[in-house]
């Protein structure tokens, strides 16, 4: 037995390291430690069965989740990364790219399908906090834009699921732009009466949420996601003191009036799609629907 | 009493010699005109040097001196008039983001900007120039009041960045910011946007989505400060120097990247060595643009806009072969 025990867990642990679904028969939860069977997590959409714990989870996993049958087609996979900046910090932004496509197998920090929920055609991007922390670059951006544009060019409601830890340092003042460049989009999907439903998971922070992750016609979020716009350790340097219990939580947000509900991933399909059926209902033509007043 | 940086070191010495040679002239034994002269001609040639090659950090530091000009400055400075507003209408008056109508060149405006504060006192009153959403909310507020009246809103930028703390959180800080740069995408009227000082992230963005996004010259504009990327890639403060050429923040790199329209010069020297002078350049490129802006319609300033965000980012792209 060690005389000094380690107080705070994870100071050395590299976020890269941390798997968003561990594979092996069992799983031990981040939070209660209890160890589950996997497959019994992956049937209960990696929420813990014991705590309730939702584990940080990928496009894939919201994919299959959400679309019918896990029929789906992904759209604008053909889009890679770049290095306009020629970025070096410890290391060269170029190999960071290289190497996260290697050991993630994704191309970037977000994913675009379309496919039927509960018979409800949508386009759902997803970020993949497994990318570089699921940092907002060009990548991200054209994504969603180009998700935005599909959504009013079939006239179907966009579904945003948010997971990132904000903008990519590394692309600078371009990956600053994306975050006017996907809110200048969905100005125009809101112009033309398209439903934006905005789901936030954990984490959803930085320029993330101050751009089009609070921008949803419904902010949607899981329970206790972190969500926020500076980071928690920021403020705690800025103000000098420890951070209320809670704060910057999804029943945070909620209380101070910033998402509509909050739901759990076991639900999430079945509460979005009585949600989009509400919005699909037939539309009854009404006199006056557009004011002209005298 | 000016201050000097680092890598004014020759000037000041230079202008150290000047006073010397001055005082002996004054005493009028020694006719020190011709020395005098040719150091007069020294402090601006080395200042020409010193400043044409200037690196991002360099730029940076002019960009937080003391002595440059504020929003409110350039208000007085540039307005024929002004009235300034006040409130978001919901939680309060945030005197880190002002704005207000004024007149220049017998065009009303709207101007919005962030404002920092002179002491210490001031600093705090205005907390550094870091907004929290309701200045974001009266900002955009005050742009939705210009487009009622079709009035040309100008923003002035100069930020370390939008404010964090509890109070932002609880009162929805990336919300009030995503909201504006909504809101700004589709403003009706034109959108003038420039970079005076600090352009920190968010903060600066909240107010940055417009027709021209305009720096000058010894301003910085990215997506965090040299400082704080240091910290979180290099784990220390140790590196912002290399941090600030990576980041590409200057005006020259922005321009360069297209990411802004156009830089205003300054006066040899930076902004605040003559602020005149500044206020003169100012007022005569905003009259400039408000020209050229004025004869676009609605529909033509929005589409164009939104265009020109929209083709911000570089990514590589497979040709689709299935």
């Amino acid at each position: 037995m060690s005389w000094f025990k380690r107080v705070k867990e994870g100071i050395t642990t590299a976020t890269k390291e941390k798997k968003s679904t561990p594979d092996g028969l069992w799983h031990k939860c981040g939070r209660c430690k209890k160890a589950i069977l996997t497959k019994d997590m992956q049937a209960n959409m990696w929420v813990c069965t014991n705590c309730g714990l939702h584990e940080k989870i990928g496009s894939k996993e919201y994919f299959d989740i959400l679309f019918d049958e896990q029929q789906f087609t992904e759209l604008f996979d053909n889009i890679y990364p770049a290095d306009p900046l020629e970025f070096t910090d410890t290391k060269s932004y170029k190999d960071r790219i290289t190497d996260t496509i290697s050991k993630s197998g994704l191309k970037d920090a977000a994913r675009t399908a379309t496919g039927n929920v509960n018979n409800i055609h949508v386009v759902i991007c997803c970020m993949d906090f497994g990318f570089i922390g699921g940092s907002m670059g060009s990548v991200v951006g054209e994504k969603i834009a180009r998700s935005i544009d599909y959504a009013r060019e079939k006239r179907i409601p966009f579904l945003m699921i948010s997971k990132s830890g904000g903008a990519r340092m590394m692309e600078a003042a371009y990956s600053l732009m994306q975050m006017a460049k996907t809110s200048a989009k969905l100005a125009l999907l809101d112009m033309e009466g398209i439903p934006y439903l905005s789901i936030l998971t954990d984490p959803t922070t930085g320029g993330v949420t101050a751009s089009f992750a609070m921008l949803g016609d419904f902010n949607i979020a899981e329970p206790e996601a972190l969500i926020g716009f500076a980071g928690p350790r920021v403020i705690r340097e800025t103000i000098g003191k420890d951070l209320p219990k809670g704060f910057q939580s999804s029943e945070f947000l909620l209380e101070h009036g910033f998402v509509d509900f909050i739901v759990p991933r076991t639900e999430m399909k079945k509460k979005l799609s009585l949600l989009l059926g509400m919005l699909a209902d037939k539309k009854i033509e009404r006199e006056g629907e557009k004011l002209n007043l005298q | 009493m000016s201050t000097y940086f680092d890598f004014e070191k020759p000037i000041a010495e230079l202008e150290e010699q000047l006073k010397d040679m001055q005082k002996v002239q004054d005493k009028g034994k020694i006719d020190m005109t011709d020395k005098i002269q040719e150091v007069e001609s020294r402090i601006l040639q080395t200042k020409k040097e010193i400043y044409s090659r200037l690196n991002g950090w360099q730029r940076v530091q002019i960009s937080r001196h003391p002595e440059r000009p504020y929003t409110l400055d350039y208000i007085e400075n540039i307005c024929d008039g002004f009235i300034e507003l006040h409130g978001d209408r919901n939680v309060k008056d945030d005197s880190a983001m002002v704005g207000g109508f004024g007149q220049i060149g017998g065009q009303t405006v709207m101007i919005i900007g962030q404002q920092k504060g002179r002491n210490t006192k001031q600093r705090q009153q205005r907390n550094f120039g870091m907004a929290n959403p309701e200045g974001y909310r009266k900002a955009l507020r005050l742009m939705k009041l210009a487009e009622k009246f079709n009035k040309p809103v100008i923003t002035f930028i100069d930020t370390p960045g939008a404010s964090p703390g509890l109070e932002a959180e609880e009162r929805g800080q990336g919300e009030a910011i995503a909201k504006n740069l909504m809101e700004m995408a589709v403003l009706k009227v034109p959108v003038i946007c420039i970079v005076i000082g600090e352009g920190a992230s968010g903060g600066a963005l909240g107010i940055g989505v417009g027709d021209k996004v305009i720096m000058l010259e010894n301003t910085w504009y990215s997506v965090i400060s040299p400082e704080s990327c240091s910290s979180i890639l290099w784990r220390s403060w140790e590196h912002k120097e290399k941090a600030a050429e990576a980041l590409k923040l200057t005006a020259n790199d922005m321009l360069k990247n297209g990411l802004i329209d156009g830089i205003i010069n300054e006066p040899l020297g930076g902004a605040h060595t003559n602020a005149a002078a500044m206020y003169q350049t100012m007022k005569e490129e905003i009259l400039k643009m408000l020209g050229e802006l004025l004869k676009k319609n609605a529909a033509h300033l929005v589409e164009s806009r939104i265009a020109k965000f929209s083709a911000m980012g570089v990514v590589e792209e497979e040709s689709q072969s299935a």
